[in-house]
């Protein structure tokens, strides 16, 4: 049953998202967390976040922008990005998110199949877009990394991981969202 | 078990520790932070952690002194370093020092996941070698030879004191006394304890069997060896080997056991290689060893290889007063396999096992203990439950004449001293059924 008490989740586009990839992931949003998804966009200059020395986007600085600007009667919001991503101790990362916080971001860049030098595949881009968003927002609402090889919180480092699982929850993590979500309200 | 492993992050940038601390709490691990040196050793004063991920260049003290530091605490983590600069010596002096790994900032995410599950395996290992060690330790004590009699105590002593020393031990006593028991119980209090005890029950085998049993053989050395097969000696290198009915070995492997007890080194059947065993031998019999070497049918220099120390086990109709401490052992043993709730036994009972001889020892009256719950009603094991109980068979030594005197009487009571019947059934003539009743003063009641 979707909820209507609030905004719901956020889903803020950084960039230029075509209307299907927008639309694909908002229903896949609003099949996992049962919340209204909201689409916005925004026109945030995020040059101020760009290393040049490692030519990446530092995404604790972005994800703390994001929780920021965000409307305080959101569920949850997240950041859809096109730019490469780093933490300080990492070489790259898909998307980041704080554990029972309340932003997460992700990104579309290290997706794509030509980053590896593979043929395009647009739908596969879509359903790797889905469940790197459907994982930090995961987060968001206090789930840790499950060991289920197909549940969308299993940990993925390279985009051959996300490719292996589903964009769903498992039985466990569904059950355990319920339970957080139960003692919130 | 990620959810079990605790992680200490030492790096006095706050990027760094946050980002760390969010990767590593999302995959369900433990974690906490330190700025500095100084509150990581504080911190790890007051609380145990499994791994320490820690910066080398730091303000003050730097990672490497820290790891020098750590090394020198009761429960040493798994140390991981890490540094923004990356140089060889740097890696080798922390790997050197026992550092874990060494990881160079920024990491490829797939390489930290793939290092903290491996630290993570190696404190499961470390955790789980720690709790077989100690379920070893405990496997069979000193304490679990049960008895308080003088007779026991005396043995219990002998165990604890041969069992620091490398020397081959002999153990007589009858048949189910717990000879091996007790060579458990030296192996298990020796400092071979976490190597194998290999046990050999001589008297089972053949000779041609206990030769490729004790020595091993290789492909072919005989029809049906399809494989290289190590033997018992070489299985329990490091360990011991405890060779049960030693008296039945035949005066070839006498030989034989001999020359291995002297060298510690043999050669399979059908090879030539020598091989080495570092073993230690605890023998068991029940028969007169020395009475063996006096009729020839033992080796005397076997007997003196072997005999080094004896301890002699009493049978258990020497040592009558550990009977109820056994039984109620043995009902609380049985009762647990049996998933049954603990049962007594009746005064009348329990009187009788003290009265019986035992020719089968320990494993005679176990044996009686778990038929009698098995056969009882489940609450109390009485008198009827024992074999002996049916039947009052007291195999005590009785004489002729108090059997005579018992049968006499039996006779009488049936035919209710009726003097000319009961003659007749004892088939004796009245008179000198007159004189027995008179010799063992029998009285009709």
């Amino acid at each position: 049953m979707i909820r209507l008490d609030s905004q719901g989740i956020i889903l803020v586009s950084c960039g230029l998202f075509e209307k299907k990839l927008t639309r694909r992931v908002t229903e896949d949003v609003s099949r996992e967390f049962h919340y209204p998804v909201n689409l916005k966009e925004c026109s945030l200059d995020i040059s101020e976040f760009y290393n040049p020395g490692r030519r990446q986007y530092d995404a604790n600085a972005l994800l703390k922008m994001i929780s920021e600007k965000a409307p305080r009667d959101a569920v949850k919001i997240l950041g859809m990005l096109r730019v490469d991503l780093y933490i300080p101790i990492l070489t790259y990362i898909f998307g980041q998110a704080a554990l029972n916080g309340y932003a997460g971001i992700a990104s579309l860049y290290r997706l794509r199949n030509e980053h590896y030098g593979l043929e395009p595949n647009y739908e596969l881009l879509i359903e790797r877009f889905s469940k790197v968003i459907v994982h930090e927002l995961g987060h968001t609402f206090g789930l840790i990394h499950c060991n289920n090889p197909i549940c969308v919180m299993r940990s993925s480092t390279y985009v051959e991981d996300l490719d292996q699982k589903h964009k769903q929850f498992c039985h466990r993590c569904m059950a355990e969202l319920d339970r957080i979500e139960q003692m919130a309200q | 078990m990620a959810n079990r492993v605790s992680i200490l992050i030492v790096d006095d940038e706050e990027s760094v520790r946050d980002s760390l601390y969010s990767w590593f709490i999302e995959d369900g691990y433990h974690v906490e932070c330190a700025e500095n040196a100084k509150q990581a050793l504080s911190l790890l004063n007051e609380k145990e952690f499994d791994i320490v991920l820690a910066d080398i260049k730091m303000p003050g003290m730097d990672g490497m002194e820290m790891h020098r530091r750590i090394k020198a605490l009761a429960r040493v983590p798994i140390v991981i370093i890490m540094t923004a600069f990356a140089s060889v010596d740097t890696a080798v002096q922390a790997l050197k020092d026992g550092a874990f790994d060494y990881v160079t900032k920024p990491f490829d995410p797939d390489d930290l996941s793939h290092l903290i599950r491996n630290a993570a395996t190696q404190v499961a290992l470390k955790a789980e070698n720690e709790n077989l060690k100690e379920k070893i330790t405990s496997l069979v004590d000193v304490e679990d030879i049960l008895g308080e009699s003088d007779a026991l105590k005396k043995v219990l002593k002998e165990v604890e004191s041969v069992a620091q020393s490398n020397s081959s031990v002999i153990i007589t006593g009858e048949s189910g006394t717990g000879k091996e028991l007790v060579a458990r119980a030296i192996h298990s209090n020796s400092s071979r304890k976490y190597f194998p005890l290999i046990s050999v029950h001589c008297g089972a085998l053949t000779e041609s069997l206990l030769e490729s049993e004790l020595f091993g053989h290789e492909k072919g050395a005989f029809t049906g060896a399809t494989f290289n097969r190590k033997g018992r000696f070489e299985m329990a290198d490091g360990g011991t080997i405890f060779l049960d009915e030693i008296g039945t070995i035949s005066p070839k492997m006498q030989i034989e056991l001999l020359r291995v007890l002297e060298s510690k080194t043999f050669v399979r059947v059908g090879g030539n290689k020598e091989i080495t065993s570092d073993f230690r031998v605890i023998c068991a019999t029940n028969r007169d060893l020395k009475s063996m070497v006096n009729s020839g049918t033992f080796r005397e220099d076997l007997y003196y290889r072997l005999n080094v120390v004896n301890i002699r086990i009493p049978p258990l109709r020497e040592r009558i007063d550990d009977v109820p401490l056994l039984v109620n052992h043995f009902i609380r043993k049985y009762c647990t396999s049996m998933s049954r709730d603990l049962i007594s036994i009746e005064p009348a009972a329990l009187k009788h096992l003290e009265e019986f001889e035992y020719p089968g020892n320990v494993r005679e009256l176990e044996n009686m203990v778990e038929r009698a719950i098995v056969v009882g009603n489940g609450k109390v094991i009485r008198l009827k439950d024992l074999p002996m109980g049916k039947e009052v068979i007291s195999s005590s030594i009785e004489s002729l004449e108090d059997l005579e005197k018992k049968h006499i009487a039996k006779i009488l009571e049936k035919y209710k001293w009726n003097i000319s019947r009961a003659a007749k059934a004892l088939n004796v003539d009245r008179a000198t059924l007159y004189n027995k009743i008179k010799k063992f003063n029998l009285k009709q009641e």
